[in-house]
């Protein structure tokens, strides 16, 4: 007699240790086969967008913080960025440098954590550790410019709240000196680990044409073999003034677009940003930060789209102008948001065990997904 | 790499009155807007074509005009009767390098817009973020479901400019 199979649903979340928020996925298998997968998103959501309205353009910038709020930095700078261009500011070099400097260490800080968490979610607890001991100290150098460790409120329209601590700049080059040797220590005990490359090499390839079409970017892209960043590509704020490369992922130890792509180039771009953040602090000018802050933002009646490198991708804000104190809409497009929809397309096929580490390795912030 | 205006005009040649104007004046960015029944032809037109390859959609937004007549609904509430819901398309080419932005506008009480899911995947999650939040029906997508709200929302679509919270939620008081 055969014996008589089906299909069995599992839901994993919405309180699961792996998926690094409130989220729901319905997973469709067939034995431990995955059919498809089905997020389900929405538990953190507060319609930022509709908060926005009821808000003036600098109040706004408190909510941005709280999206991806372990990249709070760089979501200011995207903010910031649009309104400015929406009333054709233009900011003071000291100020671009700075949040520059600060947009870099903040991208360092979010890969830590994406990389710490990574290794921890199958299987490897003392990277997290090791992560979270470096993290530490670049959110003191932000506690110590701006006195908030997560949610800062630093980037405001046409400058910045405070300037540098005098003691910052010593400090930050301090860090720089300090951190570069514990990415090859990083190495060593993650990257090259043979039980790591096992869980990751080959597993969740993303396709360059998948990737494109399904609107990824960020490490995620650039794990899939394409050289696009937007620092380089739509240069904003002054990223053309310094010297870096762009990683790509290789397929050094399985194919071009998997796990360990993805994760290796998150690896090799905090390598690129302490390179920013060395020039920065080299070329760092002299000025006043606060000298182009408007003294009442009210654009005129426009729109804009102004978008970032956001440490796990495109950040885009769409603003729409009426004329009057209050944006009339913000819509946000957060790379988060956007590369949770491509979990059902990669994960097909894989083992249950793999859904975690793909969902790992594409790295999404939930504050941000549901904003 | 070809500027707005130039792609207005081979659009304004292949489609004519579907294409109804090129908007500059504004900061800061132009954008042309075309009919909401003809989106995903232009769409897919520009996806295919050689000479403009749009093959990244950056961003779909919905928007709530709001330019309509503001009224007294039952209760006493402010609603607003007619006017447009507008959906917002940036576009990019990863090989060119050029940016266009489309709108397209469908009037309030009858906000239907041609999905362009077929052509992005990316355009999935926002075209059904647009629904969720502004009511605005895509024909022929797949899966046009809530996805912020609760699947089962009664109190309407948050984003629109006359959206008054609800009371209660399944008999719980909502907080404010």
């Amino acid at each position: 007699m055969a014996l008589k199979t089906e299909q069995m649903i599992l839901n994993m979340g919405p309180q699961h240790p792996a998926t690094h928020g409130v989220l729901r996925l319905e997973l469709e298998l067939e034995g431990e086969i995955i059919q498809s997968v089905q997020p389900h998103i929405g538990y953190l959501h507060r319609c930022f967008e509709k908060h926005a309205e009821a808000m003036t353009y600098p109040q706004v910038i408190p909510y941005v913080d709280r999206m991806d709020y372990l990249a709070s930095m760089y979501n200011e700078f995207g903010y910031v960025i649009g309104v400015e261009k929406l009333l054709g500011i233009q900011v003071p070099e000291r100020v671009e440098y700075i949040r520059v400097i600060m947009g870099e260490l903040q991208r360092i800080a979010s890969h830590l954590v994406a990389i710490g968490t990574y290794g921890m979610d199958i299987g490897a607890f003392t990277p997290f550790l090791y992560c979270f001991r470096d993290r530490e100290k670049i959110l003191s150098l932000f506690e110590m410019t701006c006195g908030a460790r997560l949610l800062y409120n630093y980037f405001w329209v046409g400058g910045l709240s405070h300037d540098l601590h005098p003691d910052f700049v010593r400090s930050a080059k301090e860090f720089v000196k300090y951190f570069r040797p514990n990415i090859k220590e990083l190495n060593d005990l993650l990257t090259n680990n043979r039980i790591f490359i096992d869980r990751t090499a080959n597993v969740g390839v993303l396709p360059l044409e998948t990737a494109i079409n399904y609107g990824i970017t960020g490490p995620n892209l650039r794990g899939s073999g394409f050289k696009w960043d937007l620092r380089k590509d739509d240069p904003y704020s002054i990223y053309n003034k310094f010297d870096f490369d762009i990683p790509t992922g290789q397929g050094l130890v399985g194919t071009v677009g998997d796990c360990w792509d993805r994760y290796y180039v998150r690896i090799q771009e905090m390598e690129q940003s302490l390179r920013i953040i060395e020039q920065a602090l080299d070329q760092l000018p002299d000025g006043d930060v606060t000298s182009a802050i408007p003294k009442r933002v009210k654009p005129p009646i426009g729109q804009v789209y102004s978008r970032v490198e956001n440490p796990k991708g495109e950040l885009g804000y769409f603003i729409i102008s009426d004329g009057s104190v209050n944006p009339f809409r913000i819509k946000v497009r957060g790379p988060s948001f956007v590369h949770l929809g491509v979990m059902n397309e990669i994960c097909k096929g894989h083992m249950v065990a793999d859904v975690i580490a793909i969902l790992g390795s594409i790295d999404i912030v939930l504050g941000e997904v549901d904003r | 790499m070809k500027n707005p205006e130039e792609i207005f005009n081979i659009l304004k040649e292949k489609f004519g009155d579907a294409i109804i104007e090129f908007a500059s004046s504004q900061p800061v960015d132009p954008f042309i807007t075309v009919k909401p029944n003809e989106i995903d032809k232009i769409c897919r037109f520009l996806f295919d074509n050689d000479e403009l390859l749009f093959d990244s959609l950056m961003n779909l937004s919905g928007v709530d005009d709001a330019n309509g007549k503001k009224a007294a609904g039952q209760n006493g509430d402010n609603i607003i009767e007619g006017g447009t819901l507008s959906v917002y398309y940036h576009l990019e080419s990863t090989k060119f390098k050029h940016k266009l932005v489309l709108k397209t506008s469908a009037p309030r009480e009858n906000p239907e817009v041609n999905s362009v899911e077929s052509i992005w995947r990316h355009a999935d999650w926002h075209e059904r973020e647009a629904y969720d939040l502004f009511g605005i029906i895509f024909l022929n997508h797949p899966d046009l479901r809530r996805i912020l709200m609760p699947y089962d929302w009664e109190a309407g679509h948050p984003l629109r400019k006359d959206y008054k919270n609800p009371e209660f939620y399944h008999g719980m008081k909502v907080p404010y």
